[in-house]
């Protein structure tokens, strides 16, 4: 009888004590991740916005091209009309 | 049921309940991280997808300006010599002529001339483009071509045949009085003072129409 006394006092005062606060340190810790998921998510979607204007880069690069070439065409024409030095 | 046994099924039940408390206070929030979790995914999908082509991009890019350096590099240096390139760019850009040209090493041990002192950019431009001498023939140890601080002899010799002198000149006519009492009155109108013209009664009828 003593025995199941000092049983209860174990389940009482030390496992359910000790139950709780572990499980209380994973719930913390689970909701502490949350805002920095969120932050996460938001910025990840944040930086994919800015990207849009990655495509433009296909325009700068066919303007580079036709800037080249018209270089390149002026060029040709100044080594034709320019003494050398 | 002994006393002792009722009160381990109530701590049983207490260690349960607890158990499932916090287990079901972490599952909704690992819930909320995985809901957060394939947003961010989607996110960083995007931008990988948006970054995909940004390499070959730019390194075409790249590759067309490369071309388009060294063929102005190669020109420039074909047209003005290496001095006056050097002397030229880092004219153009303060600094430029310690890195020199690319594909001409020498260009890095060149002394550049100090044209950018003696012209302008507009005039620095413009005198490579044209068919006159190196414009810095005398730089960099000579003394500058035309000193912007006092350029009143550079800029006599704008005038070949002499300056003109100052005040009025006796070769040109003086310049006409104007104003209702000048002597010499110009469109003088001679329907002054006289009753209005009517206009021609069809113009004012075609006019009316008009209007």
């Amino acid at each position: 009888m003593i025995l199941e006394w000092i049983g209860d006092a174990i389940l009482l005062l030390v496992l359910l004590p000790v139950v709780v606060y572990l499980l209380f340190g994973v719930l913390r810790a689970a909701n502490s991740i949350v805002p920095s998921v969120q932050q996460i998510a938001r910025s990840a979607h944040a930086g994919s916005q800015d990207l849009d204007a990655a495509a433009l880069l296909l325009t700068t690069q066919d303007q580079v091209a036709k800037t080249i070439e018209a270089a390149a065409n002026y060029g040709g024409s100044l080594d034709v009309i320019v003494d050398d030095a | 049921m002994p006393a002792a046994g009722v009160v381990m099924i109530i701590a049983v039940v207490l260690i349960v309940a607890a158990v499932v408390v916090f287990l079901v206070g972490t599952i909704l929030a690992l819930q909320k991280i995985t809901t957060w979790l394939d947003e961010a995914i989607a996110g960083v999908v995007g931008i990988i997808e948006k970054t995909a082509p940004v390499g070959d991009v730019v390194k075409s890019i790249n590759t067309n300006l490369d071309a388009g350096v060294d063929l102005l590099e190669g020109l420039l240096v074909k047209k003005a010599g290496m001095e006056d390139a050097v002397g030229l760019v880092d004219g153009l850009y303060p600094g430029a002529a310690a890195a020199g040209f690319r594909n001409f090493p020498d260009s890095a041990t060149t002394t550049a001339p100090r044209i950018s002192e003696v012209y302008t950019k507009g005039t620095l431009t413009l005198a490579r483009l044209g068919r006159e001498a190196p414009i810095a023939a005398a730089s960099p140890n000579g003394p500058a071509l035309r000193n912007a601080a006092s350029g009143s002899a550079a800029a006599l010799a704008l005038y070949p045949g002499g300056r003109p002198p100052r005040g009025p000149s006796p070769s040109l006519p003086r310049s006409p009085v104007i104003g209702t009492d000048s002597p010499e009155q110009y469109e003088q109108r001679d329907d002054i003072g006289q009753p209005r013209r009517r206009m021609p009664a069809g113009t004012a009828t075609v006019e009316k129409e008009e209007g």
